[in-house]
């Protein structure tokens, strides 16, 4: 990593980023942080690469009879649209950069449990990657994110096989790094930091890793029965050959929605931190909101069979789901409204974080809201597998999930940088991004509730005016989220030297020097405070 | 219409207009619990902005009561809708009995229909208005599902089993067929025209509309074609089950289950006999797997639906 910035500042010479300049510094690394920057430029790549293949289908759906894919092309972007942002961007994304980087960081701790493991996770990660960009090159596949048999096992032509190995290998990464965090989490906390103590961050990490363990090897065992199926007809799905296929969606929707879940909880986590820290006050509700992440994960599991409404499951199990579904929005409004009323009687910093924290709030309220619409039965038989859901999984996943990362970004750059960047900058591409993705995704509501399916590649004429917005939107949104790389970047080298909390924030990572030296804590910190222990919240307490 | 001023597909029956309420109904309920957050994020932040002068003694940083409160009466309200929609699912689940049956097999990337009578359509499918319509549909390849958007309904066709979809149309019209669930290449032009006509319109429609006699007449010839009849009568030597009655029948099976003769038990017993076998015969009846396609199985099933007095118990 020749094209690192000259470490001027004291902080940085001793910094984890002084300790060895090398490649191999690097890419054999244990340091937590330093892996954390290797996922953050790994994930880079692959959202650039999803991205490019949203940017395709937009530009494709602006006439009716897509002009510029053919039926085939069509359908391999939007599959490995789907499938890189979900494996190798989104579900990585919070966790193993922002994770990585600060549960060592915020519990007091030098390290991770298990650092080289830690690495070891990268590299499976790489590997996975390895074999997504094979398949691209070679030609792609055409199933859809979702694999559904017996469309993947028969019929499909692309590269199922390939594909199916890439997601399998890439599960491994995540079981790793949640082994990890729960390892660490247990037992790596500094003297005081007791359970109670913990930011809410580490909490919906916490439980995220347990979904990540829980969850992903069932996703393992569907594929590899997915591909045994493919190579020797063993018959599991196909009923052609006595199987299945709905045994196929209720295996894949088990790991799915669980998975929803792994891509929201850290957001939430991050979404906690920028909201106290821009309010300079604890966090309204502090056990309401960690017991929340953990109901989260646990109902989560419960509730898979509200992708298969009109599959042809059971009436009864349906309405089952339905209710469940409705069940496990209940802790993500408590959040909702816990972290308005947190805002009450601040003392507020309007600074990106905050406002891309204000934006997750915004959307993923309506992401959750649609969500509840679409758990009911009556209406998800008319919108189920329309623009309708299009639109309700990208206000959480995109408005939500990526807008936290966003934040995240934006909270912690100074921290992992030791730098500031231009907060004008930052403040523009908050507003931008939230207006861009409103215009992307808003019209898609309409156009679901209007009967547009989703993955249509020609479309009726009367839909074109929506898309076109949609398309519109998706130009601005594109632009809007290649801004920050710049003015980022040009703060590595010359943004002001950002001190150990910039932000006036509480919480361990922010009193350690910016950025923190390769050990993290000269001295392993004593807690004896609650996190959040802001002045405000103080007086408050004491009078 | 500009897709931009239509905001809903048009309603063609009744049940489309109680999905509209209930959209429209937990629109509004969106609407209350989500406004406070939107306007309060916003004041707060402009109240209680750093460097402004605001009370901000007493602070408060938990409160349990308002925490469950906040919990508690959203998710009651959502309740009421949950049994609404669930109320209007149920009702859609369960045809009544007096429906006129029509057999659907999507493959790619087409959609077959045939009526009763016999009469045959591709990519296009006439219903009867003030009738309840009954679709039993079938897949010959992938899953498909079948999308009438002006009813607010839809349904996968599953590939080796039989899902079925009822409505009472009340709206003449022309409205859109579409396939939702993704099955290929052609998946966004697999859909055509769902005509709802008038109870005298359609019976026109029928008469000019070719057949070669009713689904339960083809039946029969593809039961004497394929020689069912010649283990499946009375005359025959070899020992088999008589078929007249059977539908709809509780019918012993040789390893003690018990099962309901209905549609896709007939199915299944022509094309997977060695499944189910009959209680008291010997396994000898040969699969039809692979010599006969979907639509030609409808046929016998209609066939053998006609033998029979009963609609099995839904
Ligand atoms: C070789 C003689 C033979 C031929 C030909 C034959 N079947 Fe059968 N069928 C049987 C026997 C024996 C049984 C009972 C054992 C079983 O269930 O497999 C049976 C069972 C059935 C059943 C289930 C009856 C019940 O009481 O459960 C149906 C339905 C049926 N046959 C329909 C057909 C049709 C339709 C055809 C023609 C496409 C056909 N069969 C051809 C011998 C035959
Ligand atoms: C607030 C709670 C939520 C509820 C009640 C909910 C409900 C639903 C329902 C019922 C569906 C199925 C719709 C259909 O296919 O007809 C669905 C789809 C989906 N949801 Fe959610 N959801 C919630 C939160 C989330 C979250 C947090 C995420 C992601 C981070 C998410 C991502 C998705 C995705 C990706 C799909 C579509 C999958 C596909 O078919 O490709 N949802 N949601
Ligand atoms: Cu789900
Ligand atoms: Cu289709």
């Amino acid at each position: 990593m020749t094209a690192e910035p000259a470490l001027q500042t004291p902080e940085e010479k001793v910094s984890y980023l002084a300790a060895g300049h090398s490649v191999r510094s690097w890419l054999l690394t244990t340091d937590h942080k330093r892996i954390a920057i290797l996922y953050l430029i790994s994930i880079t790549g692959f959202f650039f690469i999803a991205g490019i293949a949203a940017a395709l289908i937009r530009l494709d759906l602006l006439t009716p009879q897509g002009d510029l894919l053919t039926n085939e092309g069509y359908d391999r972007a939007f599959t490995l649209h789907g499938i890189v942002m979900v494996w190798f961007f989104l579900i990585p994304s919070i966790p193993n950069t922002f994770g990585n980087f600060l549960i060592p960081l915020m519990i007091g701790a030098k390290d991770v449990a298990f650092p080289r493991l830690n690495l070891l996770s990268w590299y499976i990660y790489v590997l996975g990657g390895l074999f997504t960009v094979y398949v691209l090159i070679v030609g792609g596949v055409d199933t859809g994110w979702t694999f559904y048999t017996p469309l993947s096992t028969m019929f499909a032509n692309g590269h199922v096989i390939a594909v199916a190995i890439a997601v399998f290998i890439v599960g491994f990464s995540s079981i790793l790094t949640g082994l990890n965090f729960i390892v660490t989490i247990h037992k790596l906390r500094a003297p005081g930091m007791t359970w109670g103590r913990l930011p809410l961050f580490i909490w919906s990490h916490y439980a995220t890793s347990l979904i990540l363990v829980l969850a992903t090897p069932v996703l393992a065992v569907t594929l590899v029965l997915l591909a045994s199926e493919r190579l020797f007809h063993l018959g599991i799905f196909d009923p052609a050959l006595g199987g299945d296929p709905l045994l196929f969606q209720h295996l894949f929707w088990f790991y799915s929605h669980p998975a929803v879940y792994i891509m929201i909880l850290p957001a939430m986590g991050v979404i906690s931190e920028l909201v106290s820290a821009a309010a300079h006050k604890r966090v309204f509700g502090y056990w309401f909101i960690a017991c929340a992440s953990l109901a989260i994960a646990a109902v989560g599991f419960l509730v898979w069979g509200h992708h298969m409404f009109v599959a042809g499951q059971s009436i009864y199990a349906s309405a089952i789901f339905s209710f469940l579904s409705l069940v496990v929005a209940v802790p993500s409004a408590i959040k909702v409204y816990n972290w308005t009323a947190t805002l009450y009687k601040g003392d507020i910093r309007i600074d990106p974080p905050l406002l891309f924290a204000m934006a997750f709030i915004g959307l993923f309220t309506i992401g959750g809201l649609t969500g509840l619409m679409l758990a009911l039965l009556a209406i998800d038989v008319h919108v189920h597998d329309t623009y309708f859901v299009v639109a309700h999984f990208h206000y959480i996943m995109v408005g939500g999930a990526v807008s936290a990362f966003f934040g995240a970004l934006h909270f912690w750059w100074p921290k992992i940088t030791g730098r500031m960047y231009s907060l004008i900058w930052g403040r523009i591409s908050a507003g931008l991004i939230f207006f861009g993705f409103n215009l992307t995704f808003f019209p898609q509501f309409i156009l679901g509730y209007l009967g547009m399916p989703r993955r249509y590649h020609v479309y009726p004429p009367q839909f074109q005016t929506l898309n076109v917005l949609s398309s519109a939107g998706a130009s601005l949104l594109a632009a809007a989220y290649v801004l920050p790389f710049f003015y980022l970047v040009y703060a590595l080298r010359n943004g002001a030297p950002a001190g150990p909390n910039p932000w006036n924030a509480a919480g361990l990572e922010w009193t350690t020097p910016s950025p923190p030296p390769k050990h993290n804590f000269e001295t392993t910190p004593e807690v004896d405070r609650p996190a959040y222990d802001y002045p405000l919240a103080k007086r408050s307490a004491d009078g | 219409m500009s897709g931009l001023f239509q905001l809903a597909p048009p309603e063609a029956s009744a049940h489309a207009a109680q999905v509209d309420h209930i959209f429209l109904g937990f629109l509004a309920l969106t609407v209350l619990l989500t406004a406070p957050v939107f306007v309060l994020l916003i004041y707060y932040a402009a109240k209680y902005r750093q460097g402004r002068p605001a009370d901000r003694t007493h602070a408060p940083s938990r409160g349990p009561l308002i925490e469950t409160s906040w919990a508690v009466i959203p998710f009651l309200l959502a309740i009421g809708f949950f049994v609404w929609g669930t109320f209007l699912f149920f009702q859609g689940s369960r045809a009544p009995l007096d429906a006129l049956t029509i057999n659907v097999v999507g493959k790619q990337w087409m959609w077959k229909f045939e009526h009763p009578g016999g009469q045959r359509e591709i990519d296009a499918l006439h219903v009867p208005t003030g009738r309840p319509v009954r679709l039993v549909m079938t897949s010959q390849d992938v899953i498909h599902s079948l999308y009438l958007p002006a009813l607010r309904l839809k349904q996968d066709v599953l590939p080796g089993r039989y899902t079925s979809l009822w409505f009472n149309a009340d709206r003449p019209g022309v409205y859109a067929i579409r396939c939702a669930e993704f099955c290929g290449f052609d998946h966004s032009v697999m859909g055509g025209r769902f005509i709802v006509m008038r109870p005298e319109a359609y019976a026109r429609w029928l008469a000019q509309a070719g057949t070669d006699g009713s689904l339960a007449d083809q039946g029969f010839k593809l039961f004497r074609a394929h020689g069912c009849s010649g283990c499946h009568s009375d005359q025959s030597t070899r020992r088999a089950p008589a078929l007249a009655g059977l539908y709809g029948r509780a019918t012993p099976l040789e390893d003690g289950r018990i099962v309901t003769a209905d549609d896709q038990y007939l199915r299944d017993s022509i094309l997977y006999p060695a499944r189910d076998v009959a209680a008291g015969y010997a396994p000898i009846m040969p699969t039809f797997a692979g010599q006969l396609s979907e639509a030609e199985v409808l046929r016998l099933v209609a066939y053998l639906k006609s033998l029979g007095p009963k609609e099995p118990a839904q």
